[in-house]
């Protein structure tokens, strides 16, 4: 039987999908799973595979050509089959390939998928799970297709208040009156997402003389960034509070830090994200950036590589900016500007030395963090940064 | 208390009301001197006479329509339909005329008329003859649709029916006439509308109707010995009005429901139960609710496959099972 291979939404986002190279020509046999072709989706370059077998008749959608999810591109069948009736010629028409793609607006934001899918619980579940504060997503469902019933909240324990650093991932608060006031209000101030933003200027010698000292090893290279990532990530785990998501009803703060951070790609930026950032080493997160930000502007990165941030940073420091305000993809409830480390006249001890400097910026989501909460977070991001041997306190 | 069968329960019910009001009397096809097909009336001739048990002839229609025609000028008639595949022919009466009267007349002339006659599947009786139509008349606003499951429920809802003012559709289970039970001696009656629940249970309710109240149970019992689940019972006894508070209240106590019924599938009488119930108790619900139905065909007349088209207890135990997720 004919197989029609449809253009697949290879990204949460996708609407449409250009062939960017066909890896098997008509007439090539194909067996399930054989790669067909390369797909430029909007984030990436992923690979779309067989869904049956038999030879590749026909290719519908030539190299180059752009056509919506769901469109057939190309023909499977049986070497002699009739393949006329697999063509759905009432579906628009591919689009020509040789027009050069316009230079539109950057790509939109990457909008984080939850991690997990959707839970399937029975409508009682559901109330005595909200009565008893019981978290769905981390009770497993005895029912069918893993749907949680009643008998499977009689063993699962309520969600711990503290959680912080505890065995699950993150914990749904609800939102208190203040905040959804302050939601509310903001929200009519400024948008959606009522931003506010905090600037501290940080001393980086003790940075740099800690950088200067780890590359001298010669066991790799370690930049200003990843320390930051790293001073950002533990500084998280003590503030919970900025490691958030707001979700329209309630707010929910991460035990984990997957932090994103955004690489400058062709046309716009995508954000890969550094999972569990608060257990990797700087060696990790150095050698983990650079791998990120390398598939990041070749366009390699899967889906779930640059989803499901809780924070995020954007540093524009290498192109010689030193401060900057950065929009804050939401969920997420901040995202910290990093500016240049650039050597600067400092008052200190009453005489003007100069010392490297960095000033940072960060876009915090006033739903979720108030002007102090943010400054604390800052706060510890500076200490830590000027003293560096704090990320092993 | 006197063990009586259901057409006994149902002969005393009409004897009493007869008595009570002389505006009552019964007619239909060999009600008087044959005392019956099914023998409800029996000696209802000899003591009452034939101005009020009449004899008429195979004309569902026009005995039907005089019915309706006696009934607004102020008499109480209970015409019986030998059984309710024979009421089709009077459908008419019932639907167009009986049901809706009162409401075109601006609400001058009530319509005080009770149609009674066995209805549901039998015993080889073949399609034409074997059937549960009850989802057809409780379909249509102006009536009221009876059919009770006991000889008790049967004397005190027939009673009621008789004594209530608007055109009512009795459904007797053909199946239930010689079966046996409690009937208090002396008056009492059974308010149309309220259901009843016949057997107690925490674990899921099964809502039933007329004869499926005995598979019901009979799963039920079942159920408790072999999968230590408590089924609760639940008898709808009248179809419209609908008793919603009894089915919601137990669905709140068992958070599981199967609807039995021996109708067919699509538009049943369950089918309105489920709707009731996944609006008023959606979130008791611990499971989708099942429907146990007579199959979506015509009723066969080989013993094999009409016992494979009924719904019995096994079937209403495998849909227990499912909705208290105790399959496999």
């Amino acid at each position: 039987m004919a197989t029609r291979v449809v253009m697949e939404a290879l990204s949460p986002t996708m609407e449409e999908g250009r062939i960017a190279r066909w890896l098997k020509k008509e007439g090539d046999a194909v067996t399930t799973g054989d790669i067909l072709a390369e797909v430029e989706t909007d984030k990436a370059i992923m690979e779309l595979q067989a869904r049956g077998e038999g030879v590749l008749r026909k290719i519908v959608v030539p190299e180059g050509g752009t056509t919506p999810v769901g469109n057939v591109v190309a023909v499977i069948a049986g070497a002699d089959e009739d393949v006329s009736s697999a063509f759905d010629t009432t579906a628009p028409a591919a689009k020509a390939p040789a027009a050069p793609r316009p230079a539109g607006p950057p790509a939109a934001p990457v909008v984080p998928v939850v991690p997990v899918g959707r839970v399937r619980a029975s409508p009682l579940a559901r109330r005595l799970a909200s009565e008893k504060g019981l978290d769905l997503q981390v009770i497993h469902g005895s029912g069918p297709g893993g749907r949680i019933v009643k008998r499977d909240l009689a063993t699962a324990a309520p969600v711990s208040p503290a959680g912080l650093g505890g065995g699950e991932g993150w914990e749904d608060v609800p939102l208190t009156q203040i905040r959804k006031t302050i939601a509310r209000r903001l929200g009519q101030s400024l948008g959606p997402v009522p931003h506010f933003f905090l600037t501290a200027e940080i001393d980086m010698e003790r940075c740099a003389e800690a950088r200067e000292a780890l590359n001298a090893l010669g066991e790799g290279r370690v930049s200003f960034n990843d320390i930051v990532i790293k001073v950002v990530a533990m500084a998280l785990l003590q503030h919970r509070e900025c490691n958030a998501w707001w979700q329209d009803d309630h707010i929910r703060y991460f035990n984990e830090v997957h932090l994103g951070m955004a690489v400058a790609v062709d046309d716009g930026l995508i954000t890969p994200v550094i999972r569990q950032a608060h257990r990797k080493s700087l060696r990790q997160i150095a050698e983990e950036a650079v791998a990120l930000a390398d598939r990041a502007r070749t366009r390699r990165l899967t889906p779930d590589e640059y989803t499901g941030a809780t924070f995020s940073i954007s540093n524009l420091g290498m192109l010689g900016i030193d401060e900057f305000t950065a929009v804050i993809n939401p969920p997420e409830a901040a995202i910290l500007a990093i500016g240049a480390v650039t050597p600067k006249p400092v008052a200190a001890d009453g005489a003007v030395t100069v010392r490297r400097r960095m000033r940072v910026t960060m876009s915090c989501d006033h739903r979720v963090i108030d002007g102090a909460t943010g400054a604390r977070f800052l706060q510890t991001v500076k200490r830590m940064l000027e003293n560096p041997l704090a990320i092993l306190w | 208390m006197p063990t009586i069968t259901y057409r006994d329960a149902l002969n005393q019910a009409l004897r009493e009301e007869m008595h009570r009001d002389p505006a009552v009397f019964l007619m239909g096809e060999e009600v008087g001197v044959y005392q019956g097909a099914y023998k409800v009336s029996r000696g209802l001739l000899e003591e009452f006479g034939p101005m009020r048990v009449v004899d008429t002839p195979i004309a569902e229609l026009g005995f039907a329509g005089i019915g309706v025609g006696a009934a607004m000028v102020g008499m109480r008639p209970v015409i019986e339909f030998m059984t309710w595949n024979f009421a089709l022919l009077a459908i008419d009466q019932v639907v167009n005329s009986a049901a809706k009267i009162l409401y075109m007349s601006g609400g001058q002339i009530p319509v005080p008329i009770v149609f009674r006659g066995p209805g549901g599947p039998a015993l080889q009786l073949g399609a034409q003859h074997s059937q549960a139509l009850e989802s057809w008349f409780a379909h249509v606003p102006g009536l009221k649709v009876v059919a009770p499951a006991t000889p008790y429920d049967a004397k005190g809802l027939l009673k009621s029916a008789i004594r209530d003012g608007n055109p009512i559709v009795f459904l007797e289970g053909e199946m239930l006439y010689n079966t046996k039970g409690e009937v208090p001696e002396g008056e009492y009656t059974i308010p149309l509308g309220s259901a009843d629940v016949k057997r107690e249970g925490a674990d899921l309710t099964l809502v039933c109707h007329s004869k499926s109240v005995a598979v019901a149970l009979k799963a039920a019992e079942q159920l408790q010995h072999e999968h230590d689940l408590a089924a609760e019972v639940v008898d709808l006894r009248t179809l419209r009005p609908l008793d919603v508070a009894t089915l919601v209240a137990s669905v709140r106590k068992t958070n599981r429901c199967v609807v039995v019924e021996e109708g067919w599938p699509l538009g049943g009488v369950g089918a309105q139960v489920v709707d009731e119930l996944q609006r008023e108790a959606f979130d008791d619900l611990d499971a989708p609710i099942l429907r146990v139905t007579g199959a979506d065909v015509p009723m066969p007349y080989n013993k094999h496959l009409e016992r494979a088209a009924k719904p019995g207890p096994d079937r209403v135990i495998e849909a227990a099972k499912r909705v208290a997720y105790r399959e496999g």
